[in-house]
């Protein structure tokens, strides 16, 4: 940052996006800024590196300190947690509870969200919202007396569910803001053309609305997938979901770190490759509206 | 709007024009109801259980006792004021570093550079894993015999920390984890700011001589304010009730001296670890009022500011 004040540098031949990177190139910030992004790489990076290097190792290779980087490979860990432990089971009860509560949320939240940007219904969207705040455990007290007294507690539905409570407001959020920002003149055309309000709805505005839809939906998986209170407290034996079964490794007296890590692995590895897939969409939903002010 | 549903619907049956004529309930309703049925109603019986005994089986017969709780909870110095400051101390720390670290971030991607796409997908990647995960790779790296931290402080001759096994130490280890998860949030809220911010004051105080640091402290930061308070905002609600970390790296309690154990943790033991629930509710009540008192007070300076 010790640029220094150059006042009147030969600059402005080309666009104005260059103009003030220029000016710095003279001095040290390029490469101060290249060494940085290094450093932030390197720390956002190294420790998830260091978990899947440790899901390849056996436990006395983890407890050799001299063994850090090269060791033996082992897959011995993965076939614990993919045939012992029974995690066929528990990716699938992930997998379900986060698509079926993010499908079912898509299909209350879309009409609702268009309903509230088109109608301007201010309090109603700021009821929605206000699940943002509530702490999830001030909801899960309430869930766990009335679900248990109709015995459901343990099965598929109470979870799907509870991971609603994050993942309906989410899709009200970010789609309201994206009717917001659709001109509503494509609207009123088509129904000036014949169509009646729903249909307009259904044939125009739903189809340009597919990137805040998607945006919507790959973020209410993620979330519902990561989520561990929930499934923590209303979860059964065969209705764990990922997170909740990673702590099948943690003992009272020792903890199997290798295994732990492949499950840690396992956990994240299906989020991470749908997060590269999916980047620009996941950016645009979790910076949705801060920049409106 | 009116005229055009008058004149389509005309030709439709009579169910498609009442759905159309009611469309906005027709569509809002179900999440509504959804709401309704399971947020507004569970905080209704949140508060109700606040005033009662509750405890043992959720079959068990409750008595009302008023504002009993809630004085037994702001009485208690013994675990729910501790719980509240480690609460308030954790979300500080964790709040301040990934602000600055944030923005400091942020400014450092501000400007177009080669390699950009690997450094954002760099910056996705702990976002999106999963925190149980992740407190279990960091409670590895954190292991004061095996953990890799101790080898990486060895390098530059510090001695070996117990980290999450130190009662002093593991609140802010556990604040250190939130601040690598979550910083990169923050760069992405800032760095959307900064991208829609005009070009023409930052050149204009180049012209005038402006050095980089005062370019950013009087043109950029103030323009970038508002942004800056959104995600704190966002940022500070998702602190505020964190758990997942807290609870995969020192268990049930916040650890045997309750050493994470902020309001979140404690409502959570109350409820499920104890059976309590009149009590937990009522933690729960005052928990949630804190959360909205705090973020009053941050939009009202954001009002008064602007």
């Amino acid at each position: 940052m010790a640029t220094s004040t150059e006042t009147a540098a030969p600059r402005g031949a080309t666009g104005t996006r260059g103009a003030v990177g220029r000016s710095r190139s003279r001095a040290a910030y390029p490469t101060f800024r290249v060494v940085a992004l290094v450093v932030v790489v390197l720390s956002l990076i190294a420790p998830l590196v260091w978990m899947v290097l440790a899901s390849f190792k056996t436990n006395v290779d983890i407890y050799d300190t001299s063994k850090a980087l090269f060791f033996h490979p082992t897959i011995e860990n993965y076939t614990k947690v993919l045939k012992q432990a029974n995690y066929g089971q528990f990716i699938f009860n992930s997998f379900w509870v986060a698509f079926a509560s993010t499908s079912v949320s898509l299909v209350l939240g879309v009409p609702a969200a268009y309903s509230m940007s088109r109608f301007s219904m201010n309090r109603s969207a700021l009821v929605v919202l206000m699940a943002r705040v509530i702490p999830g455990v001030s909801l899960l007290v309430p869930w766990y007396y009335v679900f248990s007294n109709l015995r459901m507690v343990g099965g598929y539905t109470v979870l799907i569910l509870s991971h609603m409570f994050v993942a309906l407001p989410l899709v009200v959020y970010i789609m309201m803001g994206y009717f917001d920002s659709l001109p509503l003149e494509l609207e009123e055309s088509a129904m000036v053309d014949g169509l009646t309000p729903i249909g307009a709805f259904r044939k125009i505005t739903l189809p340009l609305s597919v990137p805040g839809i998607a945006t919507a939906g790959i973020l209410s998986f993620i979330f519902s997938w990561n989520n561990f209170m929930f499934a923590l407290v209303l979860s059964g034996a065969h209705t764990k979901t990922l997170p909740v079964a990673i702590f099948n490794f943690v003992g009272y007296a020792s903890i199997d770190w290798g295994g732990l890590m492949a499950a840690a692995t396992v956990v994240t590895l299906p989020i991470m490759v749908i997060a590269l897939f999916t980047q620009k969409y996941i950016v645009s939903g979790l910076t949705a509206g801060a920049t409106k002010g | 709007m009116a005229a055009s549903t008058l004149t389509t619907s005309q030709s439709t049956p009579a169910l498609a024009r009442w759905a159309n004529d009611h469309r906005k309930w027709l569509f809002a309703g179900p999440a509504m109801a959804f709401v309704g049925v399971l947020i507004i109603f569970p905080l209704a019986w949140t508060v109700y259980l606040s005033l009662t005994d509750a405890e043992g089986s959720v079959r068990a017969e409750k008595e009302f006792v008023g504002l009993g709780n809630y004085l037994d909870v702001l009485g208690d110095t013994a675990r729910f004021w501790p719980a509240v400051l480690r609460t308030v101390e954790f979300t500080g720390v964790a709040l301040f570093f990934e602000v600055v670290l944030g923005m400091g971030i942020a400014l450092l991607l501000w400007r177009p550079f080669r390699g950009e796409k690997w450094v954002r997908v760099a910056i996705l990647l702990p976002l999106v894993a999963t925190p149980v995960a992740v407190g279990m790779m960091w409670r590895l790296i954190f292991d004061p015999n095996i953990g890799f931290a101790n080898q990486v402080i060895g390098w530059f001759g510090i001695p070996p920390q117990p980290w999450l096994a130190s009662e002093k130490a593991a609140l802010m280890t556990t604040a250190f984890m939130d601040v690598w998860q979550w910083t990169p949030m923050v760069v992405l809220i800032l760095l959307a700011g900064l991208t829609s911010l005009p070009e023409e004051p930052n050149e204009a105080a180049l012209v005038d001589g402006a050095t980089a640091w005062q370019r950013f402290r009087y043109v950029t930061l103030p323009m970038l304010m508002p942004t800056v308070i959104v995600a704190i905002l966002l940022r500070g609600i998702d602190a505020i009730k964190t758990f997942d970390i807290l609870y995969a790296t020192k268990g049930k309690g916040g650890g045997s001296y309750h050493e994470v154990e902020t309001l979140n943790v404690y409502a959570y033991g109350l409820s499920f670890d104890y059976n309590e629930y009149g009590i937990a509710s009522a933690v729960l009540i005052i928990f949630f009022l804190i959360i909205v008192g705090s973020m009053w007070a941050l939009t009202a300076r954001r009002k008064g500011q602007l």
